[in-house]
């Protein structure tokens, strides 16, 4: 199969999944990262974007689907712009990150797996994420955030809101 | 692979290395549970119920996976062993709902059988389960999830077996889940093999679902009546106050020429059968033009008494038989004698799906043994198939072919004028020109300028040509001469064995049994029945009849006094004109009151191929036994109606049908062996150690007169047992000097009209089963939403073989 | 950015250019960088695998096999192509050190891709990263782009007349995919279920090539081994252990972070004076020496030497250098219910034992630890944990099963004290509120 002609994605993504399947001795390789990549510019991968890469790798949508549902950073909905992912795995837990959670909920307003009304914000307890001795630990999107206590997150949520606004002004 | 030996519970077994431990010893009669395992699929090692100890090996080994070598040892029963296997089926029953009294698979599922045999008997489970409502996938297939005990076997019979790829698994961990291919539904081929082969009642039946317990229900397996693969199926049947009903179809027990498989049609469209429009009396017409219901006896005494009278007035010649495509080969041969001996007429003919006379002919002596089993599509090394889409046509033979492709790496060829689905199986596609059939072969004998053929076709072409053997299946693209020059090319290979593909189960048997104005049965030419005239005690019409369109063309102009059809459909399959048949008596025996019944002065309600006995053959020439599974009050079988109506026409019964003893004697020829005038029939049955049949009715009386008479019928060596059993037996076609082509001339129509049936629709009788047509409509209605082809659900992609991970 | 720390007993090896900007090839290359594959092309396949089972190096993903033993079953002839792969799905709980090698050192990884790849005759190597890494996979691609510029990698590498391809790659949050075998079902872009074996990946691997496949620190170590020699190497450790490991310490201890250390070190001395004691004073209760999956240690267990062997006499394991240290104020019942929901959550679900098991596990330890529990859960969970061990696909059941044996054997008693809904004590005033009157 060759490029694809017709493309959701940004020219530079289309190019980059263009190489991207012949990265590998078949095709099909690519399928996990690609969907990954496809998820942060699309914001999630619906029908149209499962369609585009089952096209690209040459599998049904329902492999794609199969795929998707079992790696759990992949998600067929919208999440909020900055994506809070909590870990409460042992390391963490014994470091307070059940307290964490429990602030990110309070301060947020939502419970996990929930996006905050404006859209701005997602919550998620997650697996451990590898930072277990700089414990407790947050993931916003792909930043990590360690060393934490209740109060520094409070300020980096807070943070993150503020670029937010401050990145919408400045975009506009 | 050489053989090993190995001990397993202390016995010494025998395999070549490399199998499997669990077919060892399924092989010794050593059964290992398994709920994910399953000969032919690919393996999983998911369910852990096979776990075995094998000695000097830490951790208990799935027999599954396990391929035996020299020396091991083996043990499969043990308290350890006990132990795990009750841990798992504790494990799996934590979560799955104990709603076996009203659960479709109870008394026939796995899971409670293995919950009874290593007493997982007490709940340690406290938590609420987690119920899921059922979902309905499609009109056949619903999924209970809460009972889904992840065998995958629906996935892989799904992906490996059908090439359908429409189930997946979604989600992980406990989550996990079956899943459909359209998200909330399935697009698909429908054929249920995802229900059989589910361990539990997770899958269900449409037609099925909650309406029986399967104790309640006879099973009898008889033959599929839908397509010309002829495919085993058993119907679970229960009593009814109409006689028998037909409740559900599968082939859970895996006997038979289709192993595991059914397509949709034989797992639900016997649906026909307990429609509320059956006609069960049968229908005069009156004085005032209307059909109306009669009695048996006075629908029978008008027939006999008009068919009798016409006879007597406008001869023989002036009437026609049509014949059926679903009646058995007992019915054919007696609706054949009965129209050459009673009616005194070769005006026989049926709806022709493929030249079999043709194939016969070109085989002749030279093709002795080259016709080939449907078996053989399973095994074959390499196969040839020319034109045909067996997908949509023989959905048996495509399942073997796939299987073939999987299993035994067997190189698949195929020249078509158009994509089909077997083309991701094929080692080679030659695509030809719609009206290139004959050319295709001309080009593969070595005819360059046959096809605009370039390298690929040439490669194609030389890699067909160095297989050193050959199954060469041909579709209804190939008539006449068209098969003779695939035969003669085919005997020209290395070792090429053929098939010829018509449709419909008993095609092959119509035309084996003579419903053809020109043959008798076994392919004799009328000009010379032989020793037929003497066996059926009288003169014989020896000139070939009128062809069915010449029957028709007879009614239109006035000729054709009488018109006797037995379960078809002309009227509507060749769009003939209602007053063309205006001054034609007719009599129809239908199950429904078709287009060609509604111009019928008489209607005879008949049973279908499902309520009584006999054989088929189907486009292999593979001859099987049909079994009565329902039954409907009101209904005769066409083979009884062609008796009463020749004894109320002043036939000798036994003339028609040798039933009792003494038949020659009744005939008043014989004065006993010793006058040299012997009962041949009686010598026969003594000489095959069959017993005389006791009834006029018995279509088993007839099928001692095929094998008896009919050339290619007869008597196989424990042949007559394995019928009876429900195997089938291969017949080889006749090579009788008589069948040479020297009889038959080239002017020979072939009348082949091929039903072009999909997997969703089978002639006339599709359209009376609700279930394809519910299939039909939810595909249609997809097709306009979603401007998808409706009847070829199958989504593009990669080939199973690439799918299956553990290949 | 992850934070490095030290101390005194460290011996760096693995961790010798961190905080070097040695992410860098020309850093790299200044301090040693690739000397080591020089050498191993010069050395041949064979040479390169007598010279790892000479450093004694053991797998640093958890099982501890002999890395050269393992790359001397790859066979030499092959019809299929071979691959290397570096298994970067870092995701064990308490695990934290090949981040630190991806972040600091990429090049070391590549540099092992390399040399692996020459001993068994490949032609690709892929690095794959877990999803969340995405930081560390922009810094490998970046090296592996700066190696390719350099003739390091691509034709004729070095100059020796051999290829070789690294590809990087990016999971997607799967702990599952750690396992070796369901790596390779990832990389092939399938949900990640474990294959079964045999055959193993070293007959039967990637794309059904034979397949060499490491954890990343055991790669990024290979240079080392032959940058120091394989026998400097090996002297590091303890017999049949060689060298050093990158031990991640955290929970309830002073300093927590991850120290390169001998293998072999003492680990009450790791937790004591490495990590500055526990945290707060407080006293211990538990350790979890190698990652979630490896059953806990009494205060009483732990003055034994960190290495594959000693841990598993003291009825533990290795596993990936994850040392997890639980001060008195841990409810064990709720550590013991973290870590199966874990599993839970990671099961592939695949084979009934852990997918139900695990499942039915957490179902029961949220019960109990809600205050619902019965006095039968308790021998039921034990029942459970023992028939899910060594009856599963893959080691995840194993993984599973393990802890939760060791939480209810050594602890049986602070599960009876949450039975008849009491609340759990512990969380909040230590063990000492629960010392007899």
């Amino acid at each position: 199969m060759s490029a694809e002609t017709q493309t959701l994605f940004s020219p530079g993504l289309a190019a980059r999944f263009d190489r991207m399947v012949t990265l590998y001795p078949q095709r099909r390789s690519a399928l996990v990262p690609m969907l990954l990549y496809a998820q942060d510019e699309m914001g999630a991968l619906n029908d149209a974007v499962i369609a585009e890469v089952a096209s690209r790798v040459g599998i049904s949508e329902l492999e794609v689907r199969n795929v998707i549902s079992y790696y759990s950073m992949l998600h067929t909905k919208p999440r909020g712009k900055y994506h809070v992912q909590v870990c409460t795995n042992i390391s963490c837990m014994l470091r307070g990150g059940n307290e964490l959670f429990a602030r990110c909920k309070e301060k947020l307003k939502i419970e996990n797996r929930e996006t905050t009304p404006d859209g701005l914000f997602s919550l998620e307890e997650v697996e451990c994420i590898g930072a277990c001795s700089w414990a407790p630990a947050v993931q916003v999107n792909y930043d990590f955030h360690e060393n934490l206590t209740p109060e520094s997150l409070d300020a980096l949520l807070d943070q993150y809101r503020t670029q937010n606004g401050l990145a919408d002004r400045g975009g506009r | 692979m050489a053989d090993v030996t190995f001990t397993v519970d202390g016995k010494k077994l025998t395999a070549p290395a490399g199998t499997l431990l669990i077919e060892a010893c399924r092989a010794a009669g050593i059964a290992i549970p398994q709920f994910c395992y399953y000969p032919g699929l690919a393996l999983q090692a998911a369910c852990r119920m096979c776990l075995v100890r094998q000695e000097k090996v830490g951790k208990l080994q799935t027999a599954c996976t396990t391929q035996v070598a020299e020396g091991q040892v083996f043990t499969t029963e043990s308290p350890e062993i006990a132990q795990a296997r009750k841990a798992t089926v504790e494990l799996v029953l934590g979560n799955h709902p104990l709603d076996c009294p009203v659960c479709d698979a109870g008394g026939e599922c796995e899971l409670q059988d293995m919950t009874f045999k290593y007493g997982a008997g007490v709940s340690l489970y406290t938590e609420a389960k987690q119920h899921r409502e059922e979902q309905q996938w499609s009109p056949v297939v619903f999924f209970d999830r809460p009972r889904c005990i992840l065998c995958y076997r629906c996935v892989r019979v799904c992906n490996e077996g059908m090439d359908v790829a429409a189930l997946g698994v979604q989600s992980r961990g406990v989550t996990s889940v079956i899943a459909p291919n359209m998200g909330d539904h399935l697009e698909c081929e429908e054929c249920g093999n995802c229900i059989d082969i589910c361990p539990v009642g997770a899958l269900t039946s449409g037609t099925y679902r909650y309406k029986t317990r399967p104790w309640e229900m006879n099973h009898v397996s008889t033959i599929c009546t839908h397509c010309a693969d002829g495919c085993k199926t058993t119907l679970g049947v229960r009593s009814a106050n109409y006689g028998a009903e037909i409740i559900r179809g599968d082939n859970r027990d895996r006997s038979g020429i289709n192993g595991d498989f059914l397509c949709i049609k034989g797992r639900y469209a016997f649906d026909f059968a307990n429609r509320p429009d059956r006609l069960t009396k049968p229908l005069l017409r009156d004085k005032d033009g209307q059909l109306k219901e009669a009695t048996w006896e006075q629908a029978l005494d008008r027939t006999a008494g008009r068919l009798r009278e016409l006879r007597e007035s406008r001869g023989g010649g002036a009437i026609g038989v049509i014949g059926s495509n679903r009646t058995t080969n007992e019915e054919n041969y007696l609706l054949q004698k009965f129209a050459r001996t009673v009616l005194g007429t070769n005006n026989i003919d049926h709806h022709r799906t493929a030249d079999y006379a043709a194939f016969v002919r070109a085989l002749g002596e030279r093709g002795r043994g080259r016709s080939a089993s449907l078996r053989e599509t399973a095994s074959a090394p390499a196969v040839l198939l020319l034109g045909n889409d067996p997908t949509q046509e023989h959905p048996l033979a495509a399942w073997n072919l796939r299987t073939d492709v999987r299993l035994n790496q067997a190189r698949l060829y195929v020249v078509n004028h158009t994509p089909i689905k077997l083309e991701r199986q094929a080692t080679a596609t030659l695509r030809i020109p719609q009206d290139g059939y004959g050319n295709a072969i001309r080009f593969l004998a070595g005819d360059d300028t046959a096809l605009p053929a370039d390298d690929a076709g040439r490669g194609f072409r030389d890699a067909l040509r160095a297989e050193p053997s050959l199954l060469i299946l041909f579709g209804s693209e190939y008539r006449g001469a068209g098969v003779a020059r695939v035969i003669e090319f085919g005997l020209g290979l290395a070792d090429a064995r053929f098939a010829c593909l018509g449709d419909y189960v008993n095609s092959r048997g119509a035309a084996d049994m003579g419903l053809l104005p020109d043959l008798l049965p076994g392919y004799l030419p009328v000009s010379k029945p032989g020793g037929l005239v003497e066996e059926y005690g009288g003169a014989l019409p020896q000139t070939p009849g009128m062809d069915l369109i010449q029957i028709f063309d007879a009614a239109a102009r006035g000729d054709l006094a009488a018109l006797y059809v037995v379960g078809s459909n002309p009227v509507l399959r060749y769009g003939i004109a209602p007053e063309t048949l205006k001054n034609t008596f007719i009599v129809v025996q239908e199950m429904f009151l078709t287009e060609t019944a509604q111009l019928a002065d008489v209607v005879l309600p008949a049973a279908n191929l499902y309520e009584k006995s006999g054989t088929v053959t189907n486009t292999f020439g593979d001859q099987q036994l049909v079994n009565k599974a329902g039954d409907l009050a009101g209904t005769r079988s066409d083979f009884e109606m062609i008796v009463r109506i020749a004894t109320k026409m002043g036939a000798d019964a036994k003339k028609l049908v040798p039933y009792g003893r003494g038949v020659r004697a009744d005939m008043g020829q014989s004065r006993g062996a010793q006058s040299g005038e012997a009962d041949r029939h009686a010598v026969w049955l003594a000489a095959n150690n069959l017993e005389p049949k006791l009834s006029p009715l018995d279509p088993f009386a007839v099928l001692d007169e095929i094998e008896r008479l009919v050339p290619g019928y007869e008597p196989q060596a424990g042949g007559r047992a394995e019928l009876m059993a429900g195997n089938d037996i291969h017949l080889e076609p006749p090579s009788a000097p008589a069948a040479s082509s020297a009889d038959a001339g080239p002017a020979r129509r072939d009348l082949v009209l091929p039903a072009a049936d999909t997997l969703f629709t089978s002639g006339t009788l599709g359209r009376y089963s609700e279930k394809l047509n519910s299939v039909l409509e939810a595909y249609t209605t997809a097709a306009r939403t979603t401007g998808r082809d409706g009847l070829s659900p199958v989504a593009a992609g990669e080939s199973a073989g690439e799918r299956d991970r553990r290949a | 950015m992850a934070y490095l720390v030290s101390h005194p007993d460290e011996v760096k090896v693995v961790s010798s250019r961190f905080g070097k900007g040695a992410a860098s090839i020309e850093t790299y290359l200044a301090l040693d960088g690739y000397s080591s594959a020089r050498k191993a092309i010069e050395l041949g396949s064979d040479g390169i695998i007598a010279e790892m089972k000479a450093s004694n190096l053991r797998g640093r993903g958890g099982a501890g096999f002999p890395t050269g033993l393992k790359w001397s079953f790859v066979p030499k002839q092959s019809a299929k192509p071979k691959y290397v792969l570096l298994n970067g799905d870092e995701s064990e709980p308490g695990t934290c050190k090949d981040r630190l090698i991806f972040e600091h050192d990429p090049h070391s990884a590549i540099e092992g891709v390399i040399i692996a790849g020459l001993a068994i005759g490949a032609r690709m190597g892929f690095i794959y990263l877990r999803g969340e890494y995405r930081y560390l996979l922009t810094i490998m691609e970046r090296a592996i782009d700066e190696a390719y510029a350099h003739g390091f990698l691509g034709k004729n590498i070095f100059g020796s007349g051999i290829d070789f391809d690294i590809r990087s790659h990016t999971g997607a949050g799967a702990y599952e995919v750690g396992e070796e075998s369901a790596l390779m079902e990832s990389l092939e872009g399938k949900r990640g279920i474990p294959r079964i074996r045999p055959p193993f990946p070293a007959v039967v691997g990637l794309y059904g090539g034979p397949t060499v496949i490491n954890n990343a620190e055991t790669l990024a170590t290979v240079p080392h081994v032959f940058r120091i020699g394989a026998a400097e190497y090996a002297k590091i450790g303890t017999e049949r252990n060689g060298g050093t490991r990158l031990f991640c310490l955290s929970g309830n201890v002073e300093r927590p972070g991850v120290y390169e250390l001998p293998m072999g070190y003492n680990l009450k001395k790791m937790i004591y004076e490495v990590g500055g004691g526990i945290a707060g004073g407080r006293a211990l209760k538990a350790v979890v020496p190698g990652g979630a999956s490896t059953p806990v240690l009494l205060p009483e267990e732990i003055d034994i030497g960190m290495d594959f062997d000693q841990v598993g006499k003291a009825g533990s394991m290795l596993g990936s250098g994850g040392v997890v240290v639980l001060d008195d104020r841990v409810c064990i019942v709720e550590f013991a219910l973290r870590t199966m929901r874990f599993y839970q959550h990671e099961s592939c679900g695949w084979c009934i034992p852990c997918r139900e098991g695990t499942d039915w596990l957490k179902k029961t330890l949220t019960r109990f630890h809600a205050g619902g529990g019965v006095a039968k859960d308790i021998d039921n969970m034990r029942y459970l944990a023992e028939n899910i061990m060594g009856r599963t696909l893959c080691p995840l059941g194993d993984a599973a099963a393990m802890p939760t044996i060791g939480f209810l054997k050594k602890f049986r008693k602070e599960f009876e004290d949450h039975l008849d809904g009491k609340p759990c004590a512990y969380a909040e005033q230590g063990d000492a509120a629960l010392a007899p009157a």
